[in-house]
């Protein structure tokens, strides 16, 4: 029975394949050939973990969403007002209460704003991160209002390594390790059965219904665990830089993190590395080449990517690459 | 919630008289317009049933509340004389209700083979795990493939929905709806859109389902309503206009006047 080819290739689909080595190999080498750009190098693996958490929720469930940055937020603003006003500065259980607080407020977001869809859902998500920011703006006893919480700094990770200022060597290796550790999870996520039916949902939602899958609950469900990993990547941005803002949970993020995820390509979990390391390169070296016309490069860019490759990059390769192989 | 006692004093009356799905005065009306009427429909256990009836006759409308994607206005559905009017859709597939739709519903960017998985597994409850790989869920995949060999479907496994011809797809609808090993079975103008040269393969199909499921069909097509039904409900504007076995609707002289009149002297 299960000698149908079809089986076989289902059961060998979440295998390890040789190239995923290749996002680690690179992360690690860059840190031995860009020692001077280790502080930009923390801010892309940064923005890797936020790209796929946001790949969870709308590569894999379908849910559009454009305030994906209230998570992210959630986590920074957690880790800075725990150390800030308790002193709670250990890095790792910060990490934890991250997780914990933006899983919260995606559980409890993603339970009144997933009962609508499309438009009004988009606008919903809109609105859950402009309530977060204007909280942020007016309690400002607490989280420091417009100016935010400079000067933060953390206890050595697991005791052992002092956050490096200067160099941001111990960061760097610090956002490498924590993103893996989420792409872990995120991975087994994908290739298990919940990960499949969130992929049904985004298929047809009238057909899983009608298969009797409790629809609304897995969607909410995948909406915290992307959330409490956005919450996360937000965490590791405060202990990697030191300080936390109102633009860790303003429009702009929220808005490039999906830019970026549709420039790597959406639904296959490598197009948040593709598209992070792509945007963020092009970003970096045009603002230097041309400080007041690289926005409209990078504009021009992505209208292309938005106009011939639907897909994205990776998308692009893989059709390329299709050709290629059939004659 | 009535107690236990009585609810297996109802499902064994229910056993008794045969009735595995029923409704009672069923009405649903959106507005001022009435599509279901106090329809009164009992479909037995290991039935071959027809509904048939004009187009806008609510048939479709009738399958939607029978599973619960739409709440009546007024009366009752049961199931094995339970009463399933207020359990929502996915409780209802639980319970063994499950459908085809008139219009493919598939995973069209999924093969073949895991459209039949995701309903597998829903009806195993194995649907939210978030640990084990879904390709090495042997007894997921195992029933699935055993689902494809019946409906001959093994070849295309591997490819994606979208890529296969309709009447092809037609028959991973009712591979989905057996996956959730379904006590009842509404099947909705399964034949629709099917080109003739493949229907065929869809008939072979519907009377190689098993035995035990009750099957209710909706269908135009009134060759297959005639070989497939042990009987038929015609259900005109919202209610049910004549029932019976085909031969006392075919003899029926309203019933050729308001509809089948030329499908059956062609």
């Amino acid at each position: 029975m299960s000698g149908l080819p079809a089986v076989q290739e289902l059961a060998a689909r979440h295998r390890l394949r040789w190239w995923e080595a290749l996002p680690w190999i690179a992360g690690i080498a860059a840190f031995f050939l860009f020692p001077n750009y280790l502080s930009f190098g923390t801010l892309v693996l940064v923005t890797i973990l936020f790209a796929l958490s946001l790949d969870l929720v709308l590569g894999y469930a379908g849910i559009v969403t454009l305030g994906h940055a209230a998570f992210f937020g959630a986590g920074a603003y957690t880790v800075g007002i725990l150390a800030a006003h308790w002193n709670w500065t250990e890095p790792l259980s910060g990490l934890v209460a991250a997780a914990l607080v933006a899983g919260a407020v995606g559980l409890v977001s993603g339970w009144v704003v997933l009962r609508t869809q499309g438009l009004t859902l988009l606008m919903l998500t809109l609105c859950t991160m402009a309530l977060l920011e204007q909280a942020a703006n007016m309690f400002s006893g607490f989280t420091g209002g417009f100016d935010g919480m400079p000067g933060l700094s953390f206890q050595p990770i697991l005791g052992l390594f002092e956050f490096d200022v200067l160099y941001f060597r111990s960061q760097y290796l610090y956002a490498l390790a924590v993103l893996f550790a989420c792409f872990v999870v995120v991975r087994m996520l994908v290739y298990s059965p919940f990960g499949r039916s969130l992929t049904g949902i985004r298929e047809n939602l009238l057909r899983m219904h009608a298969v009797g899958a409790p629809v609304r609950a897995r969607q909410v469900f995948a909406y915290a665990i992307s959330a409490a990993i956005a919450g996360v990547a937000g965490a590791v941005f405060v202990h990697a830089t030191g300080y936390v803002n109102l633009a860790v949970l303003g429009l702009d993020r929220a808005a490039g993190v999906l830019i970026i995820l549709i420039l790597g390509g959406y639904g296959r979990l490598y197009g948040a590395f593709v598209g992070a390391v792509v945007y963020m390169v092009l970003e970096h070296t045009l603002s230097k080449a041309y400080p007041t016309a690289w926005q409209l490069g990078l504009g021009l860019g992505l209208m292309l990517v938005a106009l011939y490759a639907r897909n994205g990059i990776l998308g692009l390769i893989d059709a390329l690459r299709r050709r290629w192989s059939t004659p | 919630m009535s107690g236990a006692g009585e609810r297996s004093a109802r499902a064994s009356q229910a056993r008794a008289t045969g009735a595995l799905l029923e409704t009672r005065r069923l009405c649903k009306s959106f507005g001022a317009l009435q599509v279901a009427n106090n329809i009164g429909f009992r479909l037995e256990a290991g039935a071959r049933h027809a509904l048939i009836g004009p187009n806008g006759a609510g048939k479709t409308t009738f399958v939607n509340l029978l599973t619960g994607v739409l709440a009546p206005s007024s009366g009752q559905v049961l199931l094995d004389g339970e009463d399933v009017t207020r359990l929502p859709q996915a409780k209802r597939v639980k319970r063994g209700i499950a459908r085809t739709f008139q219009i493919n519903q598939l995973f069209r960017g999924l093969t073949v083979l895991e459209n039949v998985c995701i309903a597998v597994a829903e009806r195993m409850r194995a649907g939210g795990g978030m640990l084990r790989p879904a390709g090495l869920r042997t007894e997921v995949t195992d029933e699935a493939s055993r689902l494809l060999e019946m409906l001959r479907l093994s070849a295309d496994a591997g490819r994606r929905v979208a890529e296969l011809p309709y009447g092809r797809q037609r028959l991973v609808e009712i591979a989905i709806a057996l996956g959730l090993a379904p006590r009842v079975l509404l099947l909705d103008e399964p034949a629709a859109g099917i080109p003739s040269a493949e229907s065929h393969i869809l008939l072979d199909a519907i009377a190689g389902l098993p035995p035990e499921i009750a099957v209710l069909i909706i269908e135009h097509d009134m060759d297959l309503v005639f070989r497939f039904a042990q009987r038929i409900t015609v259900l005109v504007s919202g209610a049910v206009f004549a029932e019976g076995t085909p031969a006392e609707i075919a003899a029926n002289h309203e019933v050729r006047a308001v509809y089948l009149g030329s499908a059956i002297d062609a």
